[in-house]
């Protein structure tokens, strides 16, 4: 496996399994298009294997706001 | 009958096919005449009856409906020659480039077109935008040396602005470019972001124009007479009268050259008529010179359709006045005047309990001041009281189900702005106090939020129509619930000026009150609870300002801070802090520490957080009202004013601040040698006359700090300026330095001044002088006043102030109105997430925490320190 990015200033970036993102949609009831993007040639996917309506889980550690998440889907072009 | 809901299920955006234009036409423009002599309009002309109805008491030709009922009715013109849209010329440039010059197709690969469609086709599913695809196909298409279709040559065509099109050298004609644009097959279309359906490419290029009904462009009738038509109405009338010479021309076989200059002016005319503000076109103008308002100026910019007359409206039910203050009002209040109070109405439903009451109000009409405007019957007909002879037959008449619109009165909830409305707390809630005179009143705890002071400054009110309303605007909008600012999570509104001022005198360490002077004091705040314990001494019984205080304080209330005078020693003496600057309030009690600034000013209240976030917003209302007015019976007292002798010093210090001066000055002299002689050594990272600049520049203000202290230290706290700066209630120590002691270096951007003559600021110095003097060093205070020199250095650092401020708030204001277009209708749902209007999630937990700024302790989410205080200082 290719290296991921690891650098104290990129937060972690980890590729959710496809039950795990259906899960994600059923429990926001939202759909892919309503996720916020991701480039597919974003340095942060480096080294996750990732394809089109992938979605990438974001794990932030901020002092203030204690452990945050986002959730981005992989966009494979603009 | 009441219209049955339907709901839109999908809005499409197309062009205007000709076929569509001619369909929608009620009739064909052919004359550029308006009306005949006798004022008739003419048949076929501009304003051809058929298109609708402007004047009163005449039938539409098309509807039969009058002025009002009839919505107006398109027209149409038919070109003699075909006409380039000037609103799509870079698109159909965009177009032109991308297909091929004999066949049409878009000159990319069969494989490639199905490649894109695909992608536009997933675009689409994912709700992405396809701008980029669609970039990409002209992009990509534009490249091709030969059409892949028919192996046509190709060529770059260039854009001719504002609406030609050269392809090798030679002009397309826009009846070429149709021919061109008519010739795409539907499927290519849709890779280039057509949807052929709605929109043909050849549409852009006109063969028909349609005319606006007359609704839309209506004329108006001068006292004289005289008819003066609407700016577009005079531009359909060019387009006309071109159109109809280059069709005769045509006609009549008249010369190429003729055909073609016609042709030119008439796409002249048709693009003024679109936008009359197109670069490289000169505007068309009126007779008087002006340029003429056409489409695109009727909608565009601040004073357009869209911002002046759908985001921006004139709304009923306000009033504007000028603001004046009142400390004697609740917080919660806005003092309305009677005037307004007559003026504006609340409707309220009769029912059984308030017929009679509503009753008396009609009966006193619309001239006296509680009264009623108007009644509404209950089929909905408005009964306007100003015109009914008898109003007991009103009255009389009056039964539930009804409507009385009554003036406004005491206690009546409305909404108070002032602009500019830059945050939510620009307009908030109040209830109404009427009072006599013409302005506005309000307390001044209120000021800081609105921005507001007394200088002429008017505000708007809205009266809320409405129980929903009033109900929502009583629990979101209050005063008293924007007390704590989402902004910074402290308090926005609290004590200024006075108020922090009286307060201080008040807990000073040495203030003491007699029985009678704190009955006084009890009276004037209206408290009517036990008097707290006094102390004895030399058997004299007497009252601490800290005693008079702890009684409006909150029983088990539990707090320490530092106080705004606090030195910031190195070693806190903490309860036995020499300048009394620690505040501990131990159940209730104000044990040590003065009130200032720190403990309920605005922006800075460390008492008033505590007590919004801890006892609610209701305690907290009452707490300032009583405080303010505590503050302002103590400050009333003791007396309190400030003067220019407040800035007098004596003359040792005087002579202290030359010194200080003196030998700042000698030190740059030392440094300008030090330079010149080369030992200076440069700083890391700067060249040597850099470093130079800076020692200089931090020499002089080192100096002018120095001749700073040395004024406190001789002013000290018994002056009512320093007080006032030390406590927070007004100015800074900064302020009386410059007034007391010395102004300092004035600056240019972030230089000393620099600019001028050559090689000096001004002919009164030697070139090359670079000594405090020559640079804009201002020695003198502003009691003393300043030598010309000094003055003009003054204005000129003053200038660049005054322009900054100008520049800013325009850039400020342009950026802020950006972002709120981007985010106005975010919202955070049930499920924690940021969304916005359309479902999107742009956060999926507010803020990564779901933290409100305005719960936090300013900012961060939990103060251990606070909370160990609240409970480890009680037991103490």
């Amino acid at each position: 496996m290719k290296k991921t990015v690891q650098h104290e200033l990129v937060p972690k970036h980890e590729l959710l399994s496809k039950e795990e993102a259906e899960e994600l949609l059923k429990r926001y009831n939202i759909t892919r298009g309503q996720l916020p993007g991701i480039l597919i040639t974003d340095p942060a996917l480096k080294g996750l294997e990732v394809e089109n309506g992938d979605i990438i889980k974001i794990t932030r550690e901020d002092e203030v706001t204690g452990t945050s998440y986002a959730y981005r889907v992989v966009i494979s072009q603009i | 009958m009441i219209a049955t809901p339907r709901k839109i299920s999908a809005l499409k955006f197309g062009l205007l096919s000709p076929d569509h234009i001619r369909k929608i036409s009620e009739a064909r423009i052919v004359t550029a005449d308006t009306y005949d002599e006798d004022g008739y309009p003419f048949d076929g002309g501009l304003m051809d009856p058929k298109l609708g109805v402007v004047d009163p008491g005449l039938k539409c030709k098309t509807c039969g409906s009058r002025v009002g009922d009839c919505p107006g009715h398109f027209g149409h013109i038919e070109f003699a020659r075909p006409v380039i849209h000037i609103g799509y010329a870079k698109l159909i440039h965009k177009v032109l480039r991308s297909i091929c010059r004999s066949c049409s197709r878009v000159t990319l690969s069969d494989e490639t077109i199905e490649m894109y469609k695909e992608r536009i086709k997933r675009a689409k599913k994912m709700g992405q935008n396809l701008d980029a695809v669609i970039e990409d196909v002209f992009r990509t298409a534009r490249a091709a040396k030969k059409c892949p279709h028919c192996g046509e040559e190709r060529f770059d065509i260039k854009f001719d602005k504002p609406s030609g099109y050269i392809e090798d050298g030679n002009r397309l004609s826009p009846t070429d470019v149709r021919e061109r644009l008519e010739k795409i097959p539907d499927s290519d279309a849709e890779v280039l972001g057509f949807d052929p359906e709605v929109s043909r490419p050849e549409w852009m290029v006109l063969t028909v124009l349609p005319v606006p009904p007359v609704t839309a462009r209506p004329s108006i009738t001068l006292e004289s007479g005289e008819r003066s038509e609407d700016d577009i109405t005079h531009k359909l009338v060019d387009i006309i009268r071109i159109n109809q010479r280059l069709s005769e021309n045509i006609e009549a076989g008249a010369p190429h050259l003729i055909i073609e200059d016609l042709w030119e002016l008439l796409q002249y005319h048709v693009t003024t008529y679109f936008n009359n503000e197109v670069a490289g076109v000169p505007p068309a103008r009126h007779r008087s010179g002006r340029p003429l308002k056409t489409l695109t100026q009727r909608l565009k910019g601040k004073e357009g359709r869209f911002r002046s007359n759908l985001s921006g409206k004139r709304v009923n039910f306000s009033a504007r006045t000028v603001i004046s203050p009142d400390p004697n009002l609740d917080i919660n209040e806005v003092g309305v005047p009677e005037e307004i109070a007559r003026e504006m109405t609340v409707a309220v439903k009769v029912n059984p309990r308030n017929i009679e009451y509503l009753r008396r109000l009609v009966l006193r009409g619309p001239d006296n001041y509680p009264g009623a405007n108007y009644v509404e019957r209950a089929d909905g007909r408005r009964i306007s009281l100003s015109r009914v002879p008898d109003l007991t037959e009103v009255a009389e008449k009056i039964e539930p189900g009804w409507v009385v619109h009554r003036h406004l009165r005491d206690g009546d909830v409305v909404l108070f702005n002032r602009q500019p409305s830059l945050h939510r707390m620009s307009i908030m809630a109040h209830e109404v106090k009427v009072l006599p005179y013409k302005t506005f009143r309000l307390n001044l705890c209120v000021c800081p939020p609105y921005n507001a002071d007394f200088d002429g400054d008017e505000m708007n009110l809205h009266v809320i129509q409405g129980e929903e309303a009033i109900a929502e605007a009583k629990v979101l909008m209050r005063v008293q619930e924007q007390i704590l600012s989402p902004r910074f999570g402290g308090p926005i509104i609290g004590g200024i000026h006075d108020h922090i001022t009286g307060a201080y005198l008040l807990t000073k360490k040495d203030a003491r009150f007699t029985k009678e002077e704190v009955s006084r004091i009890f009276y004037a705040v209206g408290y009517t609870g036990d008097f707290p314990k006094p102390t004895v001494e030399d058997g004299v019984e007497y009252y601490t300002g800290k005693q008079i205080f702890s009684v409006f304080l909150p029983k088990d209330l539990n707090l320490s801070y530092k106080a705004k005078i606090c030195k910031k020693c190195e070693e806190c003496e903490e309860e036995r802090c020499p300048d009394d600057a620690f505040v501990v309030i131990k159940g209730g009690e104000l044990v040590s520490g003065v009130i200032d600034e720190r403990a309920f000013g605005a922006f800075a209240g460390e008492l008033l957080d505590r007590i919004v976030k801890d006892y609610g917003t209701d305690e907290a209302r009452r707490f300032l009202n009583t405080l303010t007015r505590l503050a302002l019976f103590a400050i009333m007292k003791f007396g309190f004013s400030t003067g220019i002798d407040d800035e007098d010093l004596p003359s040792d210090a005087k002579e202290r601040i030359d010194e200080i001066l003196d030998s700042a000055e000698e030190k740059v002299s030392e440094l300008i040698e030090a330079y010149e002689s080369g030992i200076l050594e440069p700083l890391p990272g700067r060249t040597l006359e850099e470093t130079l600049e800076m020692r200089i520049m931090q020499t002089l203000s080192e100096a002018r700090d120095k001749t700073g202290a040395v004024a406190g230290e001789y002013l000290g706290m018994k002056n009512s300026a320093v007080m006032m700066a030390k406590i927070g209630a007004r100015g800074s120590m900064l302020n009386l330095t410059q007034m007391a002691a010395c102004v300092g270096q004035q600056a240019v951007r972030g230089e000393r001044i620099s600019r001028g003559y050559v090689g000096r600021t001004l002919p009164h110095f030697k070139r090359g002088d670079i000594g405090p003097k020559a640079k804009g060093f201002v020695r003198t205070s502003y009691k003393k006043g300043q030598d010309p020199l000094e003055y003009f250095f003054h204005a000129m650092g003053g200038r660049e102030g005054l322009v900054d401020t100008a520049v800013r708030t325009s850039q400020s204001g342009y950026m802020q109105r950006r972002l709120i277009n981007a985010l106005q209708d975010l919202k955070v749902e049930y499920d924690n997430t940021v969304r916005g209007a359309d479902g999107r999630i742009v956060d999926i937990r507010y803020g990564g925490d779901g933290a409100d700024p305005s719960r936090t302790d300013w900012g961060n989410i939990v103060n251990v320190k606070k909370i160990v205080d609240k409970v480890v200082r009680n037991r103490a």
